[in-house]
């Protein structure tokens, strides 16, 4: 090193200022973000909003009760679809994932996390829409549950194998076969990891659009048929953001505000449930 | 002292196991483990079949357009749907365009976050600044879209240019008039949403160097950023970019908030004022209302270009990630 001792401290000293300075400018986004939301989209929330459903451009009081409905709705169903096979594909990569055949799931799980989620949504068109000829949210429902799906596989993985070996030997000298051994014991004891991996990949297909543009379509009516169409918040938020009317970009605002409240409340509550136990451990 | 029962020190002989009943015993698969595996594994199965569905949907679909335009499909420019012409240039070319644009801009800020969340940061401000980064993945991309459309575009067109046009004016990437909605808005609104990507993997790929190598690094009387320029970012390099080309893979799928921002205009143009178009957008903006078989079967085989080049990125960017830190999935948490 010819350079001066001077240079070089410099040099480090600028670099690490430069680093600060990058995570402040990363951070400041999100800043933005959530401010604009609280300051633009709190302006529009009020008791209509919650209980109205659309109404005719021009009419005053109309709210977003069909889309909330139909979020909880539709993500309800992708729970359904997406929990169980999501779930058991994880327990069964800790628990026997071991092989070639365990390698080739994870690897296709990690594959499919990256796959778009707007490819998602035209395969479930060509599976459930265009056979039953109708779009639906049962169709959006099913496109959601298969983007959980490898997203739980893999954080329930994680959290079953963070399990210490101990409780599954305890468990198997006291008598207990392999399987009750594994649910009752092994998969019992990572219960609220699993539980946290879940509410990280339901706020993550909360905020979907893409996958329900063909699916769900949207809906302005309040709609709970499984079989029709239906409304959802990123759904409206979208419609509304890019229409004509004042009204409707408010109401936009409003509606991203109450979506991100939920997945940013899920996320955190998530995030809090993983320290309090890691720090158990 | 208390009395001991007398059943506990001479407890009543038991019948012994012999040795070959002992063995049999451990070597015996219950019914229950049978079905247990067996159900899981048939569960497991689904995944790998998925991806094999979708494969096998969308190359089904998209075989009339693919056989129609053969490889002009990937060349041709003119995307007719009323006269049933079909091209794919503008929107390969506007999906690899806007996700380079998101790179440039985010790799470096990324990397500086890493190394600050890892070396630099006092070790209390650590833990907050990576939820935070973090919880910019959470946002979802719709709120991004609403964002870019209401304060992106107006600042970059009523602040940013302005004053940057004197600069840059005369690049040819900067050429034309700027309305707004354009490639550098999708660039710069993917750029945000692909950062938390990079930093989480790239930080995880940087705590996975082994210390003896930082004391390595301080020990021949490096300063710490030399520690960190010579000795850690090349030490996890093949991680970091497996971050990026995962960060990659992001942005080329990302939909929702590229749509809304970036103008939807089937053309090529090097200049980031100008309006652009990409593959996810394309499918979201026109799949439903496609107007004839052939408009759906070209919007199918986009969808399977896309898909393809999706899991080519991905696979590639978890190989490289693996082999920093083989078995433990490196990142997984973030993603």
């Amino acid at each position: 090193m010819m350079r001066g001792r001077l240079l070089r401290r410099l040099v480090g000293s600028v670099m690490t200022g430069a680093t600060y300075g990058a995570a402040a400018l990363a951070i400041l986004p999100l800043a933005i973000i959530l401010g604009m939301l609280l300051v633009k989209g709190a302006g529009a929330l009020d008791w209509n909003f919650f209980t109205k459903s659309a109404v005719p451009v021009g009419e005053a009081g109309g709210g977003f009760a069909h889309a909330i409905t139909g979020t909880l709705i539709i993500v309800g169903l992708a729970c359904a679809v997406g929990v169980p096979v999501g779930v058991a594909t994880g327990i069964f990569l800790a628990e026997f994932g071991g092989g070639r055949f365990g390698f080739a799931v994870r690897f296709v799980a990690d594959v499919l996390n990256g796959v778009p989620s707007i490819v998602i949504g035209i395969f479930a068109w060509t599976w459930l829409v265009k056979p039953m000829g109708h779009f639906s949210a049962l169709a959006g429902g099913v496109a959601l549950g298969m983007i959980l799906v490898p997203i739980l596989a893999r954080t329930t993985e994680e959290m079953v194998r963070l399990v210490p070996n101990s409780l599954r030997e305890a468990a198997l000298a006291l008598g207990y076969q392999r399987w009750r051994t594994s649910l009752q014991v092994v998969v019992r004891s990572a219960a609220a990891g699993i539980v946290t991996g879940c509410l990280v990949a339901v706020a993550r297909v909360a905020g979907e659009t893409a996958p329900l543009l063909f699916t769900a379509l949207g809906n302005q009516f309040f709609s709970t048929r499984l079989q029709g169409p239906m409304a959802a918040l990123p759904l409206q938020v979208y419609v509304y953001a890019l229409g004509p009317y004042d009204e409707w970009h408010r109401q936009a605002w409003a509606g991203a505000l109450v979506l991100i409240v939920l997945v940013l409340a899920l996320s955190l509550i998530a995030r809090a449930v993983v320290r309090a136990k890691r720090q158990h451990a | 002292m208390t009395d001991i029962p007398a059943t506990v020190l001479e407890p009543e002989a038991a019948p012994r196991a012999t040795a070959e009943e002992r063995r049999r015993a451990l070597r015996t698969v219950s019914r229950g483990d049978v079905i247990y595996r067996s159900v899981l594994t048939v569960l497991a199965l689904l995944l790998p079949l998925l991806l094999l569905l979708i494969a096998v949907e969308l190359v089904s679909n998209a075989l009339p357009a693919a056989s129609k335009f053969g490889f002009g499909f990937l060349t041709h420019s003119t995307w007719d749907p009323v006269r049933g012409e079909f091209g794919a240039l503008p929107l390969i070319f506007g999906t690899l365009y806007s996700s380079l644009v998101a790179l440039v801009i985010a790799v470096p800020l990324a990397l500086a976050c890493a190394v600050f969340l890892t070396e630099f940061a006092p070790r209390w401000l650590r833990t907050p600044v990576a939820t935070l980064i973090e919880l910019l993945a959470a946002v979802p991309s719709v709120i991004y879209g609403l964002w870019g459309i209401f304060v992106l575009i107006p600042l970059l067109r009523d602040r940013f240019w302005p004053v940057a046009r004197h600069a840059l004016g005369w690049l040819p990437m900067f050429s034309g008039v700027f309305y707004g909605p354009s490639m550098l808005a999708g660039g710069v609104i993917l750029a945000i949403m692909v950062l938390p990507y990079i930093t989480a993997v790239s930080r995880e790929v940087l705590l996975a160097v082994p210390p003896s190598q930082r004391e390595a690094g301080l020990a021949l009387g490096a300063t710490r950023w030399e520690t960190v320029w010579t000795v850690i970012l090349p030490y996890g390099r093949a991680g970091i970019i497996g971050a990026v080309i995962l960060g990659l893979g992001r942005a080329l799928g990302e939909t929702m908030a590229v749509t809304m921002v970036i103008g939807n205009r089937h053309e090529v143009s090097a200049s980031l004022l100008q309006p652009g178009y990409t593959i996810a957008a394309a499918i979201a903006n026109e799949f439903s209302e496609a107007v004839s078989d052939v408009h759906l079967s070209a919007l199918f085989l986009v969808g399977a270009v896309l898909f393809v080049i999706a899991i080519v990125v991905n696979a590639l960017a978890r190989v490289l990630v693996w082999r920093v830190a083989r078995g433990s999935a490196v990142g997984s948490t973030a993603i």
